[in-house]
Formats: structure tokens, C-alpha cells, sequence
């Protein structure tokens, strides 16, 4: 993998710890060796609205910035920022999705509708679309703010980086109050797919 | 011994640079994408550095330089319409000279993520005959903020070393130094013909800044970061800043000349560099600052035909580029493109609890034009609130609304409205220029206590400095008051009765009014009340609540429903319930 340059993007709503979660995934690109570069956007573009940030990795990058159709992973905390963003994969890339509905001010003004068929127009344009109940595993977890945390776990087994990186950088950046809720979010989140595929095994 | 090193944004790299340099003074006034240059100066908590917020950027850069004339080194920051402010300072400045290293960091924001313009701060450069340094990555940002003051003490003139936001606000990994041992003491010796522009001494430095910009220009030729990389023989690029890293990644095949010290231009190297392609490109974000020059050289240089000047570069628009000069057909946006612009927009809204929404639903219901300005309440121009019908700069909020009057506008009430910060940074004189001038209008300082938008930075209202000492906290009533304005009054947003009626009784007066509308910042106020739910017996659906636009009032199955995460328990949407359905959570 490290020969070429590998690309995720995180996008979401503004406040959900968008900026933290892009932080903590390049930490553990560069812990790990990587070249990385991490992008994001501050101020007027934050306060609630769409909000994206980019991380590359590998032997040497460039750009900052990916360029659309060219994500491997796309990681998105709600629902309708993963459609407005899965412009940016891969058509064989990975979108993780939150199964979240932050309805905009235009829809809660009764002025937009919130589309109902996200997921089916993202699995249209893409061969993997992994669905995510963040929410009911970062609770599990002990607190509903490590969501983010959640997904950097569903995230983790798609990329080279040992689970000791991804814990030392975790501890290093999560309030210390809440280094435990956020370790055992993570590791909800690391072994989501495998408790997935046994449930369909039962059902 | 292993080398250690971080990954670091621009302006943390910056300021890491400032502080490996030695630098003595640091003074800024807070601006997107330029803030956490300063925050991360004050974060050494090195006793040896004063490190401050000024209430506006000619103020910081005029501090900066009188500490460059004791001998030290001294650093500002702001963003790029903050060099429009600092701009009278700066060019004199440039005949006057430097003692000790003066670095001008300017941030420009390509796109207008969070600015009013887009403007290219490489023309200042020219115009004040100063030099110019445009990093690319994070280690380059820190390096050349060692450089920046190098260059600055060598030809004695004060440095800018611009950014973008794509620099500031991107990290890469950047090696950590020590930090260098200066031991200069502040000291002055009087020189009045180096010091004080009068016209007979003026003139002499008038020739002199002449005479130091073609050294710089002979310099640059020869600077370490004016660099050629080979690739091919077909193509040459000249390109500076992140440009450049689009361009290593979209030309694989093409040399590039990479412009570190873009100005003073690099004439002798660009005919040289020219002369070994057949066809030169040049690859820069904004104005055509280098085509044009490159140009005037007599090169056939070309990029605006390829690359767009409005908005930021991207790896796509680079792409696209190189597909025309290959000849290719470039292909209009796409399917998937149209759909993103067709859903639902998510524009930034107003937090849960933000005092300004109870200020811009207490003016949605008054009939008046808002003049307004620079903050988190710029964002009162959108729906649901609809009221804020102008924005010019800092400060322009106060004195539109006074020319509108002064030009004999009648037809409805005229409201300014200015932050607290934005107030101290270039609100003062409007109101001076209100009350002497005798206006009417009604000017409302929306003070929720800090600079928000940029990130909760101290202000001189706030009786704390950026090193976090208590200090002389100003009021803006004082200052109201100082000025001449009889009419101040001091509300809450969140009572909407007292808003609306305090506002409705000064906008009939005859002579101009000051309402310090004031709450903290939501975002500040560690108190936070229960949040509140919806009664389901008592709501009729009348969406009155929606309409306040609180993010954590939401509909979902036809019923309305308050997120309790997101509510912050602040009781204005209970205000506008004509049921009285909205109340606090029971706790058992």
C-alpha cells in the first residue's frame, strides 16, 4: 500500500467532531511512517453547515486535496453528507455511513425534502456501502459523543495501521476523561463488520 | 540522535518557525485562515515572547514595527482583507526599514471559504516593494518563516509570507528544532533620517527602497528556494504556493520552476529556466500576478487560458488544465456533480442557544434595513431572519446605515448592527462620525463576548489577554457614550419582549441610538440549562418554533421534535409558542 497514495475522505455537519476524526486518522498514517497530508476548512464553513476534510497517505504526497472519483474510502457521520460527498469515491471505493438524519434548515422550514433513498443512490454508484449504527455503539460504549470514534473503528480494518497506533493516537487526542468510552468505542467499532456477518449467520 | 518531528498545520508550522527564529513580539488580530498562527505563538509559553490579540491589524503591524526598530524580531498575522487595514502602516514601512526581522503573515482565502473577497496578496507585495515568500506544504511554512526573518534583517524590510487557506489549514509533517538563542536586548538609537519619513529625508528613501529591490531581484535569482525540478523537456511549469503540489501530481511529465521568493521576480532565472522548453505554463491560484510578469519578459508564457482565476486551484481544475493543453476535449461537470447541487444545500446556521438568533428574529419582525458586518451574525442575511441587506468590511456595518441617512433615506428605519470585536477593531470612529455628524440611526452592537467566528479569541472587551492575564475589560456602552450617543441601552437576544420593544422605541427617535445587545457566545457559557421538549398534547403543529431556525428543532413524521443532545436549554423557541407547548424536561 505504500507505494501509491491512499485517500479517505470524512465529511458531516458541522459540531459532530469531523475535524477531530480526520486529526486522528492522519496521526495514526503518520505514526505508522506514512507521508500524510489533511485538509480541512475553518470558520463560516463550519457552524452546522457541510463540512469535508481529506486525508492522504503514503510514500510521498502532494496534493492536499483529492480529486473527485478518486477516494478509497469515503467516512460520513450523516446520512445526506455521504450522498453530497460520495462524488469523491472510487467507483470500487468503500463508503462508510452513519445511519444518521440531520434534517437541514431548508427541509425543517418545510422549504426541501430530505431525500428517502440515500442509501440505495450511493449503493447505485458504488460496490460497497457498509451502514453504521454509530449512534447505538458509541451508547454501548458508554457516551454518545464518541460516535466518531465509532466510525474510526468500522474504519480501521480497511487500512494498514496496528490497533496499538490507532489506540496510542486515540489516548493522545480524546479528553482524558473519556479515554475509556472512547477505546471501547473504538473496538465496538473495529469488530462491527465480523458481529454483523454472524447475526446474518443466525438470522 | 532521532530526529522528531510532527505533523503540523501551516500556521502551526509558522509559528513553530517564528519560534526557532528567535522572534520577541508577536501581534495579530484574529482572521480565518490565519488565526492559530498566534494561538500556537502563545502556546510556547516562552517567557521571552510578548505575544498579543491588537484590536486590529494596522494596530498590530504598527506595534510590530516599533519593536523591529528596538532590534528584535517581531512577527504579525492576519488575514488578507486584514492587510487592507494594515496597509497605510505597511507602506511606509517599506521606506522606513527594519532593525530587528519583521515577518508579515498574511493568509488568503481562495474560494472565500470564510471571507468577503478573494484578493491576492502577492500584489501587495508589489506594490509596497517588499519581498514575498509563498510556502507550499507545512515544513516549507516553517522553514520559510526562518528565512522570512533572515531575509528580512539582511536587506532591512519587512517580509510577507503569505499563505492560503490550503496551506494554513492543511497538516504534513514538519521536523521540530530547537529554538535559537538571540539574546538581543530592545534598544534604540536615534537616527531621524532612517526613522522619520518628513519629505527631505523621505525622498532619500524613497531611492533607497529602489536600489534594495533590484538586489532582491538579483537575490532571487539565486535564493535556495527558487528551485528547478527536472522531469521532461516538453513542458516547463512556473508555479509557487500549493499550486505547486498540484502541479507535481497533474504533470508528471513536465520540469517545474517552484517560486519560494516570488517577489521581487526572479527575472534572470525564469529567461533561463524559459529558454530550455518548448512551451512555458504557469500554474498560480487568483491573479495572473506571475503570467503577467513572466510576459512582460517577453515569454510566451501561458495559464489563465488553462486555469481559472476565480475561486481555489484543485488537483481537478489542474487536471482539466493538462487535458487542454494536451489538446483533450474537457468534458463539462457530470451526472453525479448536477445531483450533489440538487440536494438539499447545509449551509452554516446559527448554534443552539446563539444570542444572535434572538436579535434576528427580534428584527424579522420589524420593517427596516440592516446594515451589517463582518462575524457569526453575517449569517442573519439567510432565512429564516432575512435581515441583513448590506455587509461591506469591519466596521462598515455603522457607517452605510449613516450614509444612507445622511443621503435622506426615510422610507424605513436604518439598523446597523456590529460585533463586539468587530466594534473595538473599526466601530469607534463610525460612531464617532455618527454623533458628530448628527445621524439618527439605530446602531445595535451584537456583544456576546468574544471573537466567535474565528474560534473564541480574547478581545479588549473581554478582560483577558491572548497569554491569559486579567486586563482592562472595555464596554462598548462607554465607548457609545465617549462618543457623543445619548440613546444606549443594554438588552438580552433571548427576551424577545424587552428586544422588541427596546428596539421598536429607539428607532423612532431623532437622534441615533446604541443597543448593546449582549449575552456570551453559546459556545462560551460553560452554564447550560436542561434542554426543553415539545409537549405532544399541547402542540398544534403551528411550526412557529421552526421558524426561529434552531438547529436542534426538527420535524420528522409530520411532528415536530427537539433533539436534546443539541438543545441547549436556552428557552427562546418557548418564547414564540402560542401554546405554550415548549417546556423543560422533567427530570424524575
Amino acid at each position: 500500500m505504500r507505494e501509491r497514495t491512499f485517500n479517505v475522505v470524512i465529511v458531516g455537519v458541522g459540531g459532530q467532531g469531523i475535524l477531530l476524526t480526520s486529526d486522528i486518522l492522519a496521526e495514526v498514517a503518520f505514526e505508522e511512517g506514512y507521508d500524510v497530508k489533511k485538509s480541512e476548512i475553518h470558520g463560516m464553513a463550519q457552524r452546522g453547515g457541510s463540512v469535508i476534510s481529506e486525508v492522504r497517505f503514503g510514500e510521498k504526497v502532494y496534493s492536499p486535496l483529492i480529486k473527485k472519483g478518486e477516494a478509497d474510502i469515503l467516512l460520513a457521520l450523516e446520512k445526506l453528507e455521504a450522498l453530497r460527498f460520495s462524488i469523491y469515491l472510487k467507483k470500487e471505493g468503500i463508503a462508510i455511513v452513519n445511519n444518521l438524519e440531520i434534517p437541514p434548515l431548508g427541509v425543517n422550514l418545510g422549504k426541501e425534502k430530505y431525500p428517502r433513498d440515500i442509501f440505495s443512490r450511493i449503493e447505485h454508484k458504488i460496490s460497497r456501502v457498509i451502514r453504521v449504527e454509530a449512534i447505538t455503539m458509541a451508547k454501548k460504549a458508554g457516551s454518545p459523543k464518541t460516535m466518531n470514534v465509532v466510525m474510526l473503528g468500522v474504519l480501521s480494518p480497511f487500512l494498514p495501521f496496528s490497533i496499538s497506533s490507532w489506540e496510542k493516537v486515540i489516548k493522545k487526542r480524546v479528553p482524558s476523561y473519556s479515554t475509556e468510552f472512547n477505546i471501547r468505542a473504538f473496538k465496538l467499532g473495529r469488530t462491527y463488520q465480523e458481529q454483523e456477518k454472524k447475526l446474518e449467520k443466525l438470522s | 540522535m532521532q530526529e522528531k518531528s510532527a505533523i503540523l498545520t501551516g500556521n502551526e508550522a509558522i509559528a513553530r518557525g517564528a519560534y526557532e527564529a528567535g522572534v520577541t513580539l508577536a501581534s495579530a488580530y484574529p482572521g480565518t485562515p490565519s488565526t492559530e498562527v498566534l494561538e500556537t505563538i502563545a502556546g510556547f509559553k516562552d517567557n521571552e515572547i510578548w505575544c498579543e490579540w491588537a484590536p486590529n491589524e494596522k494596530v498590530a503591524l504598527e506595534v510590530a514595527a516599533g519593536a523591529s526598530l528596538t532590534g528584535v524580531r517581531a512577527m504579525v498575522a492576519m488575514k488578507h482583507v486584514g492587510l487592507n487595514v494594515a496597509a497605510d502602516p505597511l507602506m511606509t514601512l517599506s521606506y522606513v526599514g527594519v532593525e530587528g526581522g519583521l515577518v508579515v503573515v498574511v493568509a488568503d482565502d481562495p474560494g472565500m471559504h470564510s471571507s468577503q473577497n478573494e484578493q491576492d496578496t502577492r500584489n501587495y507585495a508589489r506594490f509596497a516593494k517588499i519581498p514575498l515568500l509563498e510556502p507550499s506544504d507545512s515544513q516549507e511554512a516553517k522553514d520559510f518563516a526562518i528565512f522570512a526573518f533572515e531575509l528580512s534583517e539582511r536587506f532591512r524590510t519587512p517580509v510577507i509570507l503569505r499563505s492560503t487557506t490550503r496551506i494554513s489549514h492543511c497538516k504534513s509533517p514538519v521536523k521540530i528544532l530547537k529554538r535559537k538563542t538571540l539574546s538581543r536586548k530592545a534598544h534604540f538609537v536615534k537616527n531621524p533620517e532612517r526613522y522619520v519619513p518628513v519629505p527631505r529625508y523621505g525622498r532619500v528613501m524613497r531611492q533607497k527602497v529602489e536600489e534594495r529591490t533590484a538586489k532582491l531581484r538579483e537575490y532571487a535569482s539565486k535564493c535556495p528556494y527558487n528551485l528547478v525540478i527536472k522531469r521532461g523537456d516538453d513542458l516547463g511549469i512556473v508555479t509557487s504556493g500549493v499550486s505547486f503540489q498540484y502541479a507535481m501530481e497533474e504533470f508528471p511529465d513536465a520540469s517545474i520552476l517552484k517560486l519560494g521568493l516570488s517577489y521581487p521576480f526572479p527575472d534572470s532565472l525564469i529567461r533561463e529556466f524559459a529558454s530550455h522548453y518548448r512551451k512555458i505554463i504557469v500554474i498560480e491560484e487568483l491573479d495572473d500576478f506571475l503570467e503577467e510578469h513572466i510576459r512582460s519578459l517577453g515569454i510566451d508564457a501561458k495559464g489563465r487560458e488553462y486555469f481559472p482565476g476565480i475561486g481555489e486551484l484543485s488537483p481537478d481544475k489542474v487536471a482539466q488544465g493538462y487535458r487542454k493543453i494536451k489538446g483533450e476535449t474537457v468534458q463539462e461537470e457530470n451526472q453525479d456533480e448536477k445531483e450533489s447541487f440538487s440536494l438539499p444545500a447545509r449551509p452554516p446556521v446559527f448554534c443552539p442557544g446563539c444570542p444572535h438568533r434572538g436579535l434576528f428574529y427580534a428584527l424579522s419582525r420589524i420593517d427596516c434595513i440592516v446594515t451589517g458586518d463582518i462575524g457569526c451574525y453575517s449569517l442573519g442575511v439567510f432565512p429564516p431572519y432575512d435581515r441583513m441587506d448590506t455587509i461591506l468590511c469591519m466596521g462598515g456595518g455603522i457607517t452605510l446605515a449613516q450614509g444612507m441617512d445622511r443621503a435622506g433615506f426615510r422610507d424605513k428605519p436604518l439598523i446597523g448592527v456590529v460585533g463586539d470585536s468587530t466594534f473595538f477593531h473599526s466601530g469607534i470612529t463610525g460612531l464617532l462620525e455618527i454623533s458628530y455628524n448628527k445621524g439618527i440611526s439605530t446602531i445595535i452592537i451584537v456583544d456576546n463576548r468574544v471573537t466567535a467566528m474565528t474560534g473564541h479569541q480574547d478581545h479588549p472587551g473581554t478582560g483577558k489577554t491572548l497569554m491569559g492575564d486579567d486586563t482592562y475589560t472595555a464596554l462598548p456602552e462607554d465607548f457609545a457614550r465617549a462618543c457623543g450617543i445619548k440613546n444606549v441601552k443594554v438588552i438580552d437576544p433571548l427576551d424577545l419582549k424587552r428586544t422588541l420593544e427596546v428596539i421598536r422605541e429607539e428607532i423612532k427617535k431623532d437622534s441615533p441610538s446604541v443597543i448593546i445587545s449582549r449575552r456570551p457566545c453559546a459556545l462560551i457559557e460553560k452554564k447550560r440549562k436542561s434542554a426543553l421538549f415539545i409537549d405532544p398534547d399541547a402542540c398544534t403543529d403551528c411550526g412557529r418554533c421552526l421558524r426561529v431556525g434552531c438547529p436542534a428543532i426538527y420535524k420528522k413524521d409530520d411532528k415536530i421534535l427537539i433533539d436534546s443532545i443539541l438543545c441547549n436549554g436556552c428557552g427562546f423557541c418557548a418564547q414564540v409558542c402560542p401554546q405554550g407547548a415548549i417546556k423543560p424536561v422533567q427530570k424524575n
